[in-house]
């Protein structure tokens, strides 16, 4: 199966990823996001979302985890990195484990 | 612990017995798995952590110089500018399973490159051409990234969920076969003693 990949985000940061051959959804908030993201799941197996848009739609995001695909992943947008992906890992590392083997900062 | 609600009868004993190998059997078996779980998670966890800080750095850089070609060019669209693609990315979508989870691989084949940018030199400054070759470089790394977060998280679901049935296994059906079996024994010890006193009694008596 030849994937397809996605951008979702808010800002014209993104516009430079068209340029790289990824399809580029300029949303201004996360309801418009949520309703950019339901439309193109079937049709893009590979999308990236800013993380101000994913740490709102954190829980909206879950229901992706269940099949292998699409692929959501958070990157961080023209703000600069907030953290969140870290952020997530690291829960998702509790969760299994729950010790910290990697982030020893708290 | 609560026993099960069961006759006292050698046929129930019986069963209980089968039962409790089986669930001992399971016990072990689903403990081994999520060591076993739990180790991969830790590599593919490392894998993703060292992805992760990579790409936010470049893609940082990427959004920088895109930035400043923003600023530094006026009536600058950057719509218009970058509507074409250069490059594309093309990805072979499979799954894989890892420890009976099934998670996303992405390999990707040969990326397509037509050269040269999007627009005409003479509209953009030089930052632009960096940002759009460096955004097509990078994107392979952020495919990446996505699979082994993807998996990573998966894993995790699947580890939590496995931990919750070694649990259930041990603290609730073991130790409550283990009871049951022990009340039924017991009573089947004490029926037969009882039937001996009543034989001694009977004999005595004749």
């Amino acid at each position: 199966m030849t994937g397809k990949t996605a951008i979702v985000g808010s800002g014209d940061g993104i516009t430079v990823f068209k340029a790289a051959g990824v399809a580029t959804f300029p949303v201004e908030d996360e309801k418009r996001a949520r309703e950019i993201l339901r439309k193109i799941a079937k049709e893009y197996q590979v999308i990236f979302l800013t993380e101000e848009l994913a740490r709102p739609l954190a829980e909206f995001l879950k229901r992706f985890d269940e099949e292998p695909y699409p692929v959501v992943l958070s990157i961080p947008s023209g703000e600069g990195e907030s953290g969140y992906g870290m952020e997530a890992l690291k829960n998702a590392m509790e969760r299994a484990l729950g010790v910290d083997i990697l982030f020893h900062n708290d | 612990m609560a026993r099960l609600n069961v006759n006292p009868t050698r046929m129930e004993l019986k069963k209980l017995k089968a039962r409790l190998s089986t669930a001992v059997r399971g016990h072990k078996l689903l403990k081994d798995k999520s060591d076993e779980m739990v180790r991969r998670f830790t590599v593919v966890l490392r894998e993703a952590k060292r992805l992760r800080e990579e790409v936010e750095a470049e893609l940082s850089e990427v959004l920088k110089q895109f930035y400043i070609a923003r600023s530094v060019t006026p009536s600058f669209e950057a719509e218009t500018a970058f509507a074409l693609p250069t490059a594309s990315v093309e990805a072979e979508c499979t799954t894989q399973s890892v420890m009976g989870v099934e998670v996303p691989r992405i390999t990707l084949a040969r990326e397509k490159r037509t050269g040269g940018l999007p627009y005409a030199f003479s509209e953009i400054t030089g930052e632009a051409d960096y940002s759009v070759q460096k955004a097509a470089e990078l994107l392979p790394k952020m495919v990446e990234l996505a699979q082994t977060e993807k998996t990573v998280r998966m894993l995790a679901e699947e580890i939590e969920r496995n931990k919750r049935r070694v649990n259930a296994l041990e603290y609730v059906m073991i130790p409550q076969l283990e009871e049951t079996i022990k009340y039924i024994k017991d009573k089947l010890d004490e029926n037969e003693r009882a039937a001996i006193v009543r034989l001694m009694k009977v004999k005595s008596k004749a």
